[in-house]
């Protein structure tokens, strides 16, 4: 199968591209950028004229909620509206149920994701079994497996010793340990930012010193263990320092920021509404701020999704017993192109951010249009209007502060491997 | 900051449901406290009820225990003459907002008219209220560490008797604010009624971060903050503070946070005492101070039926018609 995707703006930060043209497509590879190999006749033709081309999305964060909660969602129904919004890859967080601690889970994920084929899917090993903190993973066979990188998700691991061998162990295989900082005996059962919207409304709140304390402790224990260490989901302006000054040290780590943190403040919530209801809590102003300009600096590598799908049951209720999370994948690319418009970022930049970034701290050779990659691309309307919606959204989970919201920018075309995974129906 | 969804307010801007103090306005709250005023004679007549909610079902949905509030619903309920229905609720069996709402639908189905809800989330009256059918309301009995409505109007009810007006009001809280429904609601009601200055007086760890938002001064210490106040109101002091690091023991707290005769001759000198109970005596006011001359303690229990009977027949009211 021969590919020509022609007349769009191909967008290509790992290159430093931004040129209208054409781009070709052998197979699974990419075979031509700008020019056409020789003698290449395609057998498809997609024209994208006043379309933005670039690199397939990758997703550091995205719970697909299968094996064990598929009434919030399934590989199926996630990995397609993963498709729908651009994403060609997808890192799966290990807090499934059973967790991410057997090849059996591994295999499973990877073989329904296979079968349905839209975005690949990246497995995240659980560092600890069943996430408990206290005994390693087959972390190897894990690996060996088809696990990208190890993680606890959000069961921090209480006890330092064991965090640090965890890290040396990870650290014997070079696997990437994705960590989300937050000190649970700081966080306290807490389901909103500590600040004025939580004390007016009674919320049990989280500090942002749960979160720079982790962050620390991890970034300590990165200087004695040597493991590589991916920063996921950071809420706080001080966290940002925080990780400038290590990356300044010279130590192996990278950050990822959720994209809803990009956009939303706790003064931004309806409050009680669970719709906001996310761990790390939705922060100040000046926290977003200070995560934009990190994103700008490159202190934040990459900007994911943290997409966590819910049934509407478990949305309903007073806020602090609702489920915390959002359903993101399917607003990443039009939250992107918001960032671009208020000049918050330059679209280079932002496309960096979700293709090169993740696909570098991965170690994936995707991510890039360069010729002889695989063919991971994304074919968007940058200026599509559409609104969230039943009609529009696919994601099992509607649980979205943006919910009826209108949105501009929208997939035309998804890409996974050579294969047109999603086309936007007319 | 967004504020809540004020679902209080029907299409005339009239009480529907009673869910927070926050959202209302002064004449609102004024309307209240002039309906209470009519209530409170019938009180001590002697038929003490009225016949303004005959045929009304309200039930009582406890959540989470309490004694004097229920008995003060219970009985506001009756001298208004409406049925009450009382249950108290063990959590555990609804520990998810779906049962919680199937719970609420069952009764429902019973035709009821009024829930009168207590339950230890914040949000979760807000949560019902937004689940019950259009012409059911909604009272807020206190929830979580968000509000208890009910008790600041009739703690406003019992300054408004002794001081006859806000305006020029010096107000002191002192306790734990940071778990306290009742002066969160009182801190809003003080700020709407037009009180001259709202102070919270309490430790670091007993104040919510960024108190100072809710329109309050912050004070450390009784010796600056009682002066020249004109109410002082204590707030319980629950026993699971000193097992969680937040104080160290009753007697330290009653050192420093505790009001003794002493302390109470810093305020103004015809300042009131209140306490919304049930007090412990000895840990956050000294007994001579709850039985003292300035203390009104036992007037707010009494002012507590005939404010709720104002709220539950203004909501009763200006509900939505049935069906």
């Amino acid at each position: 199968m021969r590919l020509e995707i022609i007349n769009g703006r191909l967008i290509d930060p790992a290159q430093d591209i931004d040129q209208k043209g054409a781009l070709y497509i052998e197979k699974n590879k990419i075979v031509g950028l700008l020019n056409a190999p020789a003698g290449f006749v395609a057998d498809k033709t997609i024209d994208a004229q006043g379309q933005i081309v670039c690199p397939g999305f990758i997703d550091l964060s995205a719970r697909l909620r299968e094996p064990g909660q598929s009434n919030k969602g399934t590989i199926e129904s996630e990995t397609k509206a993963a498709a729908s919004a651009g994403f060609t890859s997808l890192c799966v967080p290990p807090d499934s149920n059973p967790v991410t601690d057997s090849v059996e889970v591994v295999e499973l994920l990877k073989d329904k994701a296979e079968k349905y084929h839209y975005s690949q899917v990246y497995p995240v090993a659980a560092l600890t079994k069943k996430l408990a903190g206290s005994e390693l993973s087959s972390l190897y066979a894990l690996k060996k497996a088809g696990c990208i990188a190890v993680s606890q998700a959000h069961h921090p691991i209480q006890d330092l010793l064991i965090l640090r061998r965890a890290m040396e162990y990870a650290a014997t295989h070079d696997l990437l340990l994705i960590f989300c900082p937050q000190e649970a005996s700081l966080s306290n059962g807490g389901c909103a930012h500590e600040g004025a919207m939580a004390s007016r409304y009674g919320l049990p709140s989280i500090p942002y010193a749960a979160e720079t304390i982790a962050l620390m402790q991890c970034i300590e224990l990165i200087e004695v263990t040597g493991c590589r260490v991916h920063f996921s989901g950071i809420s706080c302006a001080r966290s940002v320092t925080l990780i400038s000054k290590a990356k300044k040290m010279g130590l192996a780590l990278t950050a990822d920021v959720a994209m809803h943190q990009l956009h939303l403040t706790d003064d931004d919530m309806l409050p009680y509404d669970s719709a906001y209801h996310v761990i790390p809590p939705l922060r100040s102003e000046k926290d977003k701020q200070g995560l934009l300009a990190g994103v700008r600096k490159g202190i934040i590598d990459s900007i994911c999704s943290d997409h966590q799908p819910h049934d509407k049951d478990a949305k309903l209720g007073a806020f602090p017993e609702t489920e915390a999370g959002i359903s993101s994948l399917e607003s990443v690319l039009p939250l992107m192109m918001r960032l671009v418009e208020q000049g918050d970022l330059e679209l280079m930049q932002a496309i960096a951010k979700l293709t090169i970034a993740p696909a570098n701290i991965l170690g994936l050779d995707t991510g890039s249009l360069a010729e002889g990659q695989v063919a991971d691309v994304c074919v968007f309307d940058p200026q599509k209007k559409w609104q969230v919606n039943q009609q529009s959204w696919l994601s099992l989970g509607r649980n979205t502060p943006f919910w009826q919201e209108m949105m501009q920018a929208k997939v035309v075309h998804t890409i996974q491997a050579g294969k047109v995974i999603y086309t936007q129906s007319l | 900051m967004r504020k809540i969804e004020n679902l209080q307010l029907n299409e005339q801007g009239q009480l529907q449901h009673f869910l927070s103090i926050e959202g209302l306005n002064k004449s609102t709250l004024t309307e209240i406290l002039d309906t209470a005023e009519s209530f409170a004679s019938i009180s001590s007549q002697d038929v003490k009820k009225v016949p303004l909610l005959r045929g009304k079902t309200i039930v009582n949905l406890f959540f989470e225990n309490s004694t004097r509030t229920r008995a003060t619903f219970e009985l506001a309920a009756a001298r208004l003459s409406a049925d009450i229905l009382s249950m108290s609720i063990a959590t555990s069996s609804t520990s998810k907002g779906e049962s919680l709402l199937d719970t609420i639908h069952n009764i429902e189905a019973m035709q009821v008219d009024m829930f009168v809800v207590r339950h230890s989330l914040s949000g979760a009256a807000h949560f019902i209220a937004q689940h019950v059918a259009p012409h059911v309301s909604v009272i807020n009995a206190g929830d979580g560490q968000h509000e208890h409505p009910t008790q600041a109007m009739l703690d406003m009810f019992t300054i408004r008797r002794a001081k006859q007006q806000f305006t020029g009001l010096r107000v002191a809280i002192v306790g734990d604010i940071l778990h306290s429904r009742v002066a969160r609601s009182q801190i809003q009601a003080l700020n709407i009624l037009g009180a001259e200055e709202v102070r919270v007086i309490a430790p670091k760890t007993l104040l919510p971060t960024d108190v100072e938002s809710l329109g309050v001064t912050v004070y450390y210490d009784m010796q600056s903050g009682l002066k020249d106040v004109d109410v002082v109101i204590m707030l319980r002091l629950q026993k699971e503070r000193m097992s969680s690091a937040l104080l160290p023991s009753e007697s330290e707290y009653f050192k420093c946070y505790g009001l003794s005769e002493d302390k109470l001759r810093l305020a103004h000198k015809d300042a009131i005492v209140m306490h919304p109970g049930p007090i412990n005596r000895g840990v956050e006011i000294s007994s001579k101070v709850a039985d003292g001359p300035q203390s009104v303690i036992l007037q707010q229990v009494n002012n507590g039926i005939a404010v709720r009977m104002a709220v539950l027949s203004m909501t009763m009211q200006h509900r939505k018609e049935h069906g």
